[in-house]
């Protein structure tokens, strides 16, 4: 399993041709409290960095991408209920959708985890 | 990321999100902004801080600008659960950025009568009023607290306008020998919520017999305060002036009292949002009359019928006839925030009006909002659209405020 990063803050978890997608446990930290997730719906397309969802925290609303092309496969219904999961668990439980890939290769564009940590220490 | 979150911008600052212009952009929302220290739109003035700026960095606050202030908008608690506390328990939040001042002189009354449409010269002693500053045109330059103490008036008014204000009263206190006395040294601590009378108590008995919208010269610990009945969430409370070297002694005996709890201005949004309580450069401004805010309720009859402020005849000429637009709660049916500056259609889809503050009520259980719509679209019950990222998400006019105000009683 691969777990890549992009600069809006992003992760993606690939097995196989799918990826799980999530916001990061410090995008959640910077927006705090989530209090509504928009998802996109089951079979929608994306192209990378097209907007795909939304997010709302109590203050103000972010939009999220996708980090590489595909089509939407599956998305979490649980933070129907509970938008808090995003805060307790962002970069698991929290989960927003899953992809299948449309072109796996511009996973190689992406940030891994170390360069990630990099990337949000020098944006502090 | 905070500085350019909606409700909280100072007035006069464009926010670098607008909710029209999102679809389709890169982000700009709250995850990229929070990276920058200082908001774009800031000045390149250094921050000014309060008296309790080292005990919120001790307490791990997340500090933002606001009204040139270096402020907390959350300690590590969140936003959410600062709020609850505040509904539940009891909640300390630094409001030291405002402006006190007092005003001395036998003229004095009469002299800030001039400026606002609230009766100042029926004001009993100790007793608190809540007026606005009005211009010409009858919209609102401010709006304020006035307490009248044994020999002067003191008045609280807001962080982003004091100084327009005290420039506007120092001219004027002086061309009518009166005189203004901007109080510099002294910090102002909110302490708000059920619990918050307990706490008092104990700590200053004399608090118990504070009426709501009523003060005292009181003693915690030995440090002179003076402590009213008020506040700006709803809850019971009491907001407490004093002097700036014991701000932080008195801030940490508040919050090691077991009720008591840190809360920031993210909290202090949503809980006057709940309230319905209107926002200074969002929910009344310079083009706002205090009658088509719904704040007519502050102007006495005397007044109503003399004038003797700035914009009285538009005010007056509201009061006969109705405004053409009102300020009114919308609740949105669904999930999604309707946030400042969000449009407002009928049901049919006809613009009607703007919302000027909205967001997620807590206590509420959902999101919520204010905004002006045209007079006929106003009442409650009203099926309305809200134009959220390009989609019209349908709503509710709803009586305000969303969460019954608590004040105390008696």
């Amino acid at each position: 399993m691969t777990k890549k990063f992009t600069k809006e803050h992003e992760w993606i978890e690939v097995a196989g041709d799918t990826g799980t997608v999530g916001i990061t446990n410090y995008a959640q930290d910077k927006m705090g409290d989530v209090v509504f997730v928009e998802l996109p719906k089951l079979g929608a397309s994306a192209a990378q960095n097209q907007q795909i969802a939304v997010v709302e925290s109590v203050k103000a609303a972010s939009e999220i991408y996708a980090p590489v092309s595909g089509t939407v496969s599956a998305v979490n219904d649980a933070l129907v209920k509970e938008p808090q999961l995003v805060n307790q668990a962002a970069e698991g439980a929290g989960w927003f959708f899953k992809l299948k890939l449309a072109n796996p290769k511009e996973l190689d564009g992406l940030m891994d985890a170390a360069a990630y940590a990099k990337f949000t220490a020098e944006s502090a | 990321m905070w500085a350019c979150s909606e409700s909280l911008r100072s007035p006069g600052q464009s926010g670098a999100f607008s909710p029209a212009s999102v679809f389709g952009r890169r982000r700009s929302g709250a995850i990229e902004s929070g990276a920058r220290a200082v908001s774009e739109t800031e000045t390149d003035r250094p921050l000014r801080t309060t008296p309790l700026h080292a005990l919120h960095k001790s307490l791990g606050a997340r500090l933002v600008p606001f009204a040139g202030y270096d402020m907390p908008v959350q300690f590590p608690a969140g936003i959410l659960k600062e709020h609850e506390q505040c509904r539940t328990k009891a909640a300390l939040f630094d409001v030291s950025h405002m402006g006190q001042a007092e005003l001395r002189g036998p003229g004095a009354d009469a002299a800030l009568e001039a400026l606002v449409p609230g009766d100042i010269a029926g004001l009993g002693r100790d007793r608190m009023r809540y007026t606005q500053f009005t211009n010409a045109a009858g919209g609102i330059l401010d709006d304020l607290m006035v307490t009248r103490r044994a020999d002067r008036l003191f008045l609280v008014v807001n962080a982003a306008r004091k100084e327009h204000d005290f420039a506007l009263l120092k001219n004027h206190m002086a061309s009518r020998g009166c005189s203004l006395a901007i109080l510099a040294d002294r910090a102002l601590l909110a302490l708000q919520g059920p619990a918050a009378a307990s706490v008092m108590t104990r700590l200053a008995p004399a608090a118990a017999s504070l009426a709501f919208m009523s003060g005292a010269d009181l003693a915690i610990g030995g440090v002179p305060v003076f402590v009213s009945r008020s506040g700006y969430t709803g809850e019971d409370g009491f907001e407490i002036s004093v002097p700036a070297a014991a701000a932080e002694a008195l801030a940490k005996r508040l919050l090691d009292q077991p009720e008591v709890a840190p809360a920031g201005l993210g909290a202090r949004d949503s809980l006057r949002l709940e309230a319905g309580l209107c926002l200074y450069g969002h929910d009344i401004d310079e083009t706002t009359s205090p009658i088509e805010a719904g704040l007519a309720w502050s102007i006495g009859t005397r007044r109503r019928a003399e004038g003797g402020f700035p914009g009285a005849a538009r005010i007056q000429r509201e009061l006969r006839e109705g405004p053409e637009r009102k300020r009114v709660g919308i609740k949105p049916d669904g999930r999604v925030p309707a946030r400042e500056g969000t449009e407002i259609t009928s049901a049919g889809g006809t613009p009607v009006g703007k919302v000027t503050s909205g967001g997620f009520g807590a206590t509420a259980g959902g999101p919520i909002a204010m905004g002006y719509v045209a007079a006929a679209s106003a009442a409650v019950g009203t099926r309305l659209n809200l134009m959220v990222r390009g989609e019209a998400r349908p709503g509710v006019v709803v009586k305000l405020p969303f969460v019954p105000h608590r004040y105390a009683k008696g």
